[in-house]
């Protein structure tokens, strides 16, 4: 099966501060793989490296076998970012957004042509945002935001979707539909590692769960994740830590 | 005298129609990257970058090369000498961009002052743009369709760029190429307009433009039109200016689009200070029943 992720032993730091102490964790395809966390925990940082746009001082991550820039220019790799990372008020429509998933495998200019034109259209309805494809993007709720972004990696068609807390101010409507989106795009035997600090979408979103504190704490079932002794190794609560 | 006189005298000098087609094009070409500058958010670096081409173009006048060599090779020098400063030092990035750009500026000024010249170096801080020769004219065209080619074949990687460059890594672009490109077509453009409103004016040119259209629009491809044409009839519009008051082009010319952008920003249908509030008066009269 293509579209896995293998981070064997990565050391990241920046400057003094170290961010990954030897993280070892892989992910499997065809799966939900929940990644949960606090802030400062180097979610976001493990995230950027599988992308390749932090380097490892130790350490390696293979996606699909290979090197992550192999797999960034066959466009394997897709990303919804974080909610503060992205400029809302920039003039783009829906449509524009996710027809930058197929930017990967357009010529010099970008142009689009009909199957382009067909993918963002299917992407779109897939995700239920058909009717709000000419808005800018800042005109959607929180939920909605987030699913136009999750259609731009349907656009893609990327094998390894990488999603950085997606339910940060998201209701709890479109929280479901995200979890049902998720989900289905599993089953299709795509590779979906999401981060989140939402413990309670975990068990119907997740198929197993990874703790992370600088270093993976554990790694499988989610009911095993959500003891409580897992989760206060993993949010800093054990006796003499804090 | 007519108005259609008003229009039509200045332009039985030929140095007249020559300032009007060079103002066209530099302010065509400016606006058209102002478009991006205003949303990556480096109206500041274009600041940075348009002083400190200065001491480039110079040193290109004194060995002979083209100005936008000196002026690629010194807007690059400013970027690295900013990121290196930000980087390896506790100062930060606005102090850094002051200490660099005043820097090299000043480097300018000084190169100027122990150049001798049969033209007027001073001009190229402040714009000469009723001296402008015919062979000044051509190259600032050719120099102004490399930058207009270049942005309109690359417009949509530079927007992925502004809007999401962590998408752009992700589907094997390279943001690290798109960044130093929009810097370079900032540094030439910089040589393109400093004809026209000098050196120190030519930041302008660079952000007035993006940020008027970008208050009219949600649509980034409805930005790439208003932006030029606005700034080509505003620059036209001061040339005229200064033509009939007898006063400073260079000046008049942002003096213009400063007051058009002044307008937008109170009356935008949307996005204005009181265009706002009379869009959405109107909506609620429309909505009222009885309403025409």
């Amino acid at each position: 099966m293509t579209g896995t992720i293998e981070v064997d032993d990565v050391v990241v730091r920046y400057g003094e501060v170290l961010a990954l102490d030897g993280v070892s964790l892989s992910v499997r395809p065809g799966r939900v793989t929940g990644l949960i966390g606090m802030n400062g925990s180097g979610k976001s940082t493990l995230f950027k490296t599988i992308m390749g746009i932090v380097r490892p001082e130790q350490g390696r991550v293979l996606v699909d076998g290979g090197e992550p820039a192999a797999a960034r220019r066959r466009g394997l790799v897709g990303y919804v970012p974080q909610s503060e990372e992205v400029d809302w008020a920039f003039p783009v429509s829906v449509r524009d957004v996710v027809m930058m998933g197929r930017y990967g495998r357009l010529g010099l200019t970008r142009r689009a042509r009909p199957a382009d034109h067909a993918a963002v259209a299917d992407a779109l309805e897939r995700v239920e945002l058909t009717g709000y494809a000419d808005r800018q993007i800042g005109r959607l709720s929180g939920g909605q935001r987030k699913r136009a972004f999750v259609a731009r990696g349907i656009a893609q068609d990327a094998r390894v979707l990488l999603l950085d807390e997606p339910f940060a101010g998201v209701d709890k409507r479109s929280e479901a539909t995200i979890v049902r989106l998720l989900r289905e795009l599993a089953d299709d035997g795509r590779t979906v590692l999401v981060s989140t600090h939402d413990l309670h979408a975990l068990p119907r979103l997740a198929d197993e769960a990874a703790l992370l504190l600088r270093r993976v704490l554990f790694h499988g079932e989610v009911p095993e994740a959500l003891r409580p002794e897992n989760l206060a190794r993993t949010f800093g609560l054990e006796e003499g830590v804090a | 005298m007519s108005p259609l006189d008003l229009l039509l005298e200045p332009l039985q000098y030929d140095f007249m129609v020559r300032a009007i087609v060079t103002t066209v094009i530099a302010a065509v070409v400016c606006a058209l990257l102002s478009c991006w500058l205003v949303l990556v958010g480096w109206s500041l670096m274009g600041d940075a970058v348009s002083h400190a081409v200065l001491p480039g173009v110079v040193l290109a006048y004194v060995l002979g090369a083209p100005f936008a060599v000196g002026a690629l090779v010194f807007g690059f020098l400013a970027v690295a000498l900013i990121g290196a400063i930000r980087g390896t030092s506790r100062v930060k990035e606005d102090a850094a961009i002051g200490i660099v750009f005043t820097t090299l500026f000043a480097l300018g000024l000084v190169l100027i002052s122990v150049t001798p010249s049969q033209t007027d170096l001073n001009h190229i801080i402040f714009g000469n743009i009723l001296g402008v020769s015919e062979a000044d004219l051509v190259q600032i065209a050719v120099l102004a369709a490399i930058a207009f080619a270049v942005l309109v074949v690359k417009r949509r990687d530079l927007t992925l760029y502004a809007f999401d460059p962590m998408h752009a890594h992700a589907i094997g672009l390279s943001p690290r190429f798109l960044g130093a490109l929009l810097l370079g077509l900032l540094a030439l453009t910089a040589v393109v307009a400093l004809q026209v409103v000098g050196v120190i004016l030519v930041v302008a040119m660079l952000i007035i433009p993006g940020a008027t259209a970008y208050l009219l629009t949600d649509r980034f491809g409805r930005m790439l039109v208003i932006a030029p044409v606005m700034s080509a009839l505003c620059s036209v519009l001061g040339i005229y200016l200064s033509y009939w008051l007898d006063a400073a082009s260079g000046g008049l010319v942002v003096i213009v689009q400063g007051a058009a952008f002044a307008v937008v920003y109170l009356f935008a249908p949307r996005h204005g200070l009181l265009g706002k509030r009379l869009t959405a008066g109107r909506r609620r009269a429309a909505a009222r029943p009885g309403a025409l």
